[in-house]
């Protein structure tokens, strides 16, 4: 079992931004969480990875409770993530973003890298290798020495989700990782998101606000309205539930 | 290949000092010059570590000076044998050891305690925080009497000379650029970059933090160490804010994340206070005290024209990494 999530809840002050959230997401199960603006659909991740903690509930990777612990901790138990307004290391380059995301595995320790010794050397090697590697996977290799900021936005994107993957995650989470794009980049964006569900053993769950890329990716998806799941399903079957309809146009009549 | 080419040049540098060789080229007033840099150098790039690379603006750097200065003072005045009891050299250099190594010890003690209150905060609560324990530290040694209170602390020996300062100074950047670059370096900067993603990337910020302000008081400790056996007298007003706020102003000059940047930064501003404590005494002695509006002013200047300072961000190549990456 990947990720088991029961009764999950929080409320800030008078507003309850979840309640009673579910999920199980199997080991390499590919699952989507759509709804309106507001929704509480990057709540349910901030609280999977421990930015907020719940009111009540439980979320559970594997036969491990994580629900409580901080977030550094929840990371390193194997739940990694990419944000709607994407935080890459800026001024670092688009390799250190990389290799960052490997500390906890850097295999030396302070005196190690401050004497510089051969242990050091090694590992620092192994981690550029690898670094270097999980690049070239990602097409991301010839831009390696540039800033990280200066990255095209579809790159961007593209950098975010290997480092959360460089991170060896047994779930990734990915918040709205079609945002601000075009078309073609949505294409891309789905073709990488299927080679990483491909390629790596891991569970995929997935926010987004736009339905075709939900519908293209996952063969389950929930529909969040107002902090409450008002449906389940395959995408196609949820589409139809009038209970979405009326989320999703009521959503445009009040932006019309 | 730079640091051996330093080294190559201060050890006979000092030795004809000493020997008082050539007294009109190399007098003892520009070794002191060079040996205030030196230790200006280990100030500056420390706190470069915790400013710069961590993004965290700490404001008491002159307070862990203090802690190392005293501790390596009582070292050497009370717990050790002279160094004229022991051999020459090897003397020295045992004392040496021990009283920077208490110092740098000691500090590291006290920045690792402030630091487990202080990275509770951050901004501008953390800056103030800093200065609190500055202050603290300040008035703290002021009361207490076997270390002179606030007379000041007398009779330190003379162990530091120019020699010493150049392989402690070179030290300390051949440390933190291997520290910088591993690592630890990569995560102190991914905090700096965005707290929050370093976090769920599994950082320990708390715990990644302190290192740096631990790492960073030590050396802030060496140096005080340095300057008391360097000074052979030394009081508490030395170590004020006062003193933190010239620290910032060389870093600043210098420029931010770049080592490079903070030796440039030192011997800039070191250069041009004395250039301009000469010129006032030689040619308006009724203006030399308005040389202290100085150094504000450069740091007002430098905020409103030039915020990365003279080298923000870059590095010399020897101070780079030899992967290049």
């Amino acid at each position: 079992m990947g990720l088991r999530i029961t009764d999950l809840t929080k409320s800030f002050g008078g507003l309850t931004a979840v309640s009673g959230f579910h999920l199980e997401l199997g080991d390499r199960d590919l699952q989507g969480i759509i709804g309106p603006n507001g929704a509480g659909k990057t709540t349910v991740f901030n609280l999977i990875t421990g930015v907020y903690a719940p009111d009540c509930g439980q979320i559970q990777l594997g036969e491990h409770t994580v629900s409580g612990l901080p977030s550094d901790a929840i990371a390193r138990a194997g739940i990694a993530r990419t944000f709607q307004n994407i935080r890459l290391f800026a001024q670092m380059t688009v390799l250190d973003n990389i290799t960052m995301a490997l500390h906890a595995r850097a295999g030396y320790g302070l005196w190690e890298a401050a004497f510089r010794t051969g242990n050091f050397h090694r590992q620092e090697a192994r981690l550029l290798a690898e670094s270097r590697e999980h690049l070239a996977r990602f097409g991301l290799l010839d831009r390696q020495r540039e800033a990280a900021g200066s990255l095209p936005y579809g790159e961007q994107r593209r950098l975010e989700i290997a480092r959360a993957l460089a991170t060896g995650p047994k779930v990734l989470l990915l918040d709205e990782p079609a945002a601000g794009m075009n078309p073609r980049e949505v294409e891309e964006l789905i073709q990488l998101i299927q080679q990483v569900h491909r390629d790596f053993s891991l569970a995929i769950l997935l926010i987004e606000h736009q339905l075709p890329v939900v519908m293209e990716l996952c063969r389950e998806v929930q529909v969040l309205d107002f902090g409450q799941t008002i449906a389940s399903g395959a995408p196609q079957e949820v589409v139809r539930n009038p209970l979405v309809i009326e989320a999703y146009l009521g959503e445009e009549e009040a932006m019309a | 290949m730079v640091c051996a080419l330093i080294l190559a040049l201060a050890l006979p540098l000092q030795l004809s000092v000493d020997a008082g060789l050539f007294p009109d080229v190399l007098n003892p007033y520009y070794l002191h010059l060079l040996t205030i840099i030196g230790m200006n150098i280990i100030l500056v790039a420390s706190l470069n570590l915790l400013n710069g690379y961590l993004g965290e603006f700490a404001l008491g750097h002159a307070g862990f000076m203090a802690v190392g200065a005293y501790t390596a003072a009582l070292l050497a005045t009370k717990a050790l044998p002279s160094a004229a009891a022991l051999p020459p050299v090897l003397g020295t250099f045992v004392i040496l050891v021990v009283t920077l190594g208490g110092a740098m010890l000691m500090a590291a003690g006290i920045g690792y305690l402030i630091g487990l209150v202080t990275f509770k905060t951050v901004g501008d609560y953390l800056a103030i925080i800093t200065l609190g324990f500055n202050m603290i530290i300040v008035n703290a040694i002021q009361n207490m009497d076997f270390v002179g209170g606030p007379r000041g602390f007398t009779g330190i020996p003379k162990n530091t000379n120019f020699l010493a300062v150049a392989v402690c100074a070179l030290l300390t950047l051949g440390l933190l650029r291997n520290l910088i670059q591993s690592s630890f370096g990569r995560v102190w900067v991914s905090i700096r970059e965005n707290a929050i993603a370093a976090e769920l990337m599994g950082v320990s910020i708390a715990r990644a933090k302190n290192w740096a302000f631990t790492i960073a008081a030590a050396f802030a400790g060496l140096a005080g160490g340095l300057w008391a056996q360097n000074q052979q007298f030394i009081t508490p007003r030395s170590f004020d804010y006062i003193k933190t706020t010239e620290i910032l102003v060389m870093l600043y000059l210098g420029g931010m994340a770049s080592l490079s940047g903070s030796i440039l930064g030192v011997v800039a501003y070191t250069l041009l206070m004395e250039l301009l404590r000469n010129l006032l005494s030689a040619f308006a002695p009724q203006l030399a005290e308005w040389r202290m509006l100085i150094s504000p002013l450069i740091l007002i200047v430098i905020m409103l024209t030039r915020q990365t300072g003279l080298l923000g961000n870059r590095e010399w190549r020897w101070l780079r990494s030899r992967q290049g990456a």
